[in-house]
């Protein structure tokens, strides 16, 4: 019964999805108040459907209903509680539920806290969430309900897949799918002022705090997805450049130069077109990473659906969306005015190359991801394109990127001359450079130029960011005082910046001085590596709550530290029958110390491999940092100070 | 008990011997390039892992066979050969530059040229200044801001 209730309730959500997406659309562009009114009680009643459905899906995993085909697909008596609820986004209907949910949950929220914005801009957001809400609904009703029915029941159902049951994936999906979700609203509003004719900064700057959070979303639900696969993959890797990773890191990347972006629009009112247009190839991207995802079309490590016809329904969804929206642009376009001029040395200049750089990236990633696809589609042959290809076309973009971080923070709006540029940051950069190319030899003993290149570019970006700040405390009375001072947004510019630092001097470190030796230990035998010996201890039989593991103890030493000793375990997953590997993690600010166990060699022998990685933290530190970035940037007071002026203006 | 335990270990500690790696090489470059071809070439049966970082029956087979060329004496080029032989390119990571791969290793140059070409044009236009001056209103902008301006001045 519960289980039809849930079909019915995502019917209803549809219902009221298409009434959203119609009427106040139609009430803006005939100026019929009435219309316009319906935009917020339907998108409540849309959230509202969606959230029972969503309910009822828990519902039916916690209770064990196997005769939900979906619950006996993902879930099995024995899994514990929490793994039954994350299980909802375990598989493909599911995850389309939660997406779907997310979105109602993004829909109302804009229709909360936009009081402040005139009613027909409103309206319009609203309205067009709802036609992405009813392309969604529509896709999740007529290709993958998750509520169909099961017959004969089965007794026990199949599991979830082990992979999935894990803290780091619990959270993953809807991270992800938040930041995914999040950049319909950065479109909406594109998609609203295009349709409403008033393409100004008011409009960036409604539409900012949004896209800022969206970005935050989608930063955490990134490296979670790394953190994850690093520790729970067992090879020690933290981003395989897998098509599915890309799938998100393409949005992503363009959404990054959006954010960018939009503050020249809000700040100058300038490239406001081409801002637009970044809106809509965010969330085009976030459509294609669903395709690439949920389609099946990439065989990979996360693929886990398989339907062509679901496919087929993404595509088509896709091109729908993708193509009215750039008709709408090849419309609308034209008649916004063309804005200030800037010289060719400013902060719009290099902002602009930020944007450049970020889109050719996103570009080549694109085409690293889909080329084989496309080879294999036209029968030409089987390629892999794998991380050698991404990192030999992605670095070298990102090294004058890093680079123009602390140019642009210390450029002036409008015009600015190479020679003042070139005056402020004479000795920070020297002094960088100096300190950044003794950084490696400091802590590694090594003149790697790679890794020189890579410290550089981190001590550059935190010494600019010191730099910034002493300039803008120089006319200030006191250091507390000047500090006060700063906007939220400012500090969290800064907090960003470092976290893009903190992140390059993790991967440069941990890429260039990671040691990892494959070895064979009886009990008893140890292997030194570096400064650390690994003692092996042996091996024990453990039985979890839905397999069975053999766990290897691995005592560490170091001189003059106490020893630690780490677990990995070999565990097989009693109703899949699949083993995974769990990996042991020692980890430090400077350093990780990981142990993987391998297969048994005889003898009681096994092969452990072992791994010494400096720095690895960095990387999810650093976009912790970045995501704090975001946080600050979108609480800042201006974007509510605006309150009263918007609306006295709109009346 | 703990007594017995520190013993045990004692023990346990003065007979541990250094381990023998699963690989064996015979100087420290033929390791490493043995775990650079390993991340380079393709476990072919897996989704969409390397050969180190797969525990494959295949991809223990191929580390294994990697491994004994490389002892031979084989190069890099030799081994890559050998693996594209006999699995086509399907088993490189780093796809060869042929006919058909061109427009893959090219394309993210010609999109870096068009970005540098369309930034460079942007920037001279708006450096020119023919762009109109965002100080101008139009005429339902003008209007609004006399509105503004008359309910301030109630």
């Amino acid at each position: 019964m519960l289980p039809e209730l849930g079909h019915f309730a995502l019917i209803l959500a549809l219902c009221m999805a298409l009434v959203l997406g119609v009427v106040p659309l139609a009430g803006a562009a005939r100026n019929v108040d009435s219309w316009v009114a319906v935009a917020r009680p339907a998108a409540w009643g849309q959230f509202l459907f969606m959230g029972i459905a969503f309910l009822l899906l828990m519902t039916a995993f916690v209770t064990n209903d196997f005769s939900v085909a979906y619950v006996a697909q993902h879930s099995n008596t024995l899994l514990p509680t929490i793994y039954r609820v994350s299980a909802v986004w375990g598989g493909h209907e599911g995850s389309l539920l939660l997406w779907v949910f997310l979105l109602g949950g993004w829909t109302v929220a804009v229709g909360t806290f936009s009081r402040h914005l005139p009613t027909l801009m409103v309206a319009r957001v609203l309205g067009v969430m709802g036609l992405v809400s009813v392309g969604f609904l529509a896709f999740l009703l007529f290709t993958s309900s998750p509520f169909e029915r099961l017959w004969p029941i089965p007794a026990d159902g199949r599991d979830l897949n082990p992979l999935l049951q894990d803290i780091g994936l619990v959270l993953h999906p809807p991270m992800l799918y938040m930041g995914y979700v999040g950049f319909s609203v950065a479109f909406a509003f594109a998609i609203a002022a295009l349709l409403g004719g008033r393409l100004d900064a008011t409009w960036a700057r409604w539409s900012r705090p949004w896209t800022t959070t969206a970005w935050v979303f989608m930063t955490l639900g990134i490296s979670l997805g790394s953190w994850w696969a690093y520790y729970e993959l067992g090879w020690g890797g933290w981003w395989f450049w897998d098509p599915v990773e890309n799938a998100s890191f393409l949005p992503w990347l363009v959404g990054t130069a959006l954010i960018h972006s939009l503050a020249v629009s809000e700040k100058r009112s300038a490239f406001k077109n081409w801002t637009v247009l970044l809106a809509i190839l965010t969330f085009a991207l976030s459509l294609l990473g669903a395709f690439l995802v949920r389609s099946g079309v990439v065989t990979s490590v996360h693929a886990f659906a398989n339907d062509p016809k679901r496919g087929v329904f993404i595509l088509m969804l896709l091109a729908v969306m993708v193509g009215a929206s750039l008709l709408i642009y090849a419309w609308r376009a034209p008649q916004v005015k063309s804005t200030g001029h800037f010289a060719v040395v400013s902060r719009e200049t290099l902002l602009l190359g930020n944007n450049v750089l970020l889109v050719v990236a996103m570009g080549s990633v694109m085409l690293g991801t889909l080329y084989p696809l496309l080879l294999d589609a036209l029968g030409m042959g089987k390629i892999s394109v794998g991380p050698p290809y991404f990192n030999t076309v992605f670095i070298p973009l990102m090294v004058p990127l890093l680079f123009m971080i602390g140019i642009g923070t210390l450029a002036r709006w409008k015009q600015d001359s190479i020679g003042r540029l070139e005056q402020t940051v004479r000795y920070t950069l020297a002094v960088s450079v100096v300190i950044g190319a003794l950084l490696p030899w400091l802590l590694f003993r090594s003149w790697e130029p790679m890794a020189m290149l890579g410290a550089v570019l981190g001590v550059w970006i935190l010494a600019s960011a010191l730099l910034d700040l002493r300039l803008r405390l120089r006319n200030s009375a006191g250091l507390w005082q000047g500090l006060r001072r700063q906007s939220r947004s400012f500090y969290g510019m800064v907090a960003a910046h470092l976290g893009v630092a903190v992140t390059a001097i993790g991967i440069t470190f941990s890429s260039y001085y990671s040691q990892e030796h494959d070895v064979r230990l009886a009990p008893g035998e140890s292997h030194v590596m570096g400064e650390y010996r690994f003692l092996f201890e042996g091996i024990s039989e453990h039985e979890g709550p839905n397999y069975t593991a053999t766990r290897a103890n691995l005592r560490v030493s170091k001189e003059g530290q106490r020893d630690v000793v780490l677990h990995s375990e070999k565990r097989l997953y009693k109703v899949q029958g699949m083993p995974m590997t769990e990996a042991g993690i020692d980890w430090g600010l400077t350093r990780d110390l990981y142990v993987a166990l391998g297969e048994p060699l005889g003898d009681g022998a096994w092969a452990v491999r072992l791994y010494h990685k400096p720095y690895v933290r960095w990387i999810w530190l650093g976009s912790l940092l970045m995501a704090l970035g975001g946080l600050l940037a979108a609480a800042d007071r201006r974007y509510r100070l605006k309150r009263n002026v918007a609306t006295e203006a709109a009346s | 008990m703990r007594i017995f335990c520190l013993a045990l270990l004692l023990l346990v500690a003065t007979s541990a011997v250094a381990s023998i790696g699963v690989y064996e090489f015979e100087t420290p470059e033929q390791e490493v390039r043995f775990k650079r071809l390993s991340e380079e070439l393709r476990c072919l049966v897996c989704q969409n892992q390397s050969l180190a970082d797969s525990n494959a029956e295949l991809a223990l087979d191929l580390r294994r066979q990697v491994h004994t060329m490389i002892l031979a004496g084989k190069s890099n080029a030799d081994i890559v050969e050998f693996m594209t032989e006999r699995y086509g390119d399907f088993v490189l990571y780093r796809p060869p530059l042929r006919a058909a791969t061109v427009l893959l290793w090219v394309g993210p140059f010609v999109l870096l040229l068009l970005g540098v070409v369309v930034l460079g044009r942007l920037v001279r236009q708006r450096a020119s200044g023919t762009g109109n001056d965002d100080a101008q209103l139009d005429v339902a902008e003008q209007k609004r801001l006399e509105q503004i301006l008359r309910r301030r001045g109630e």
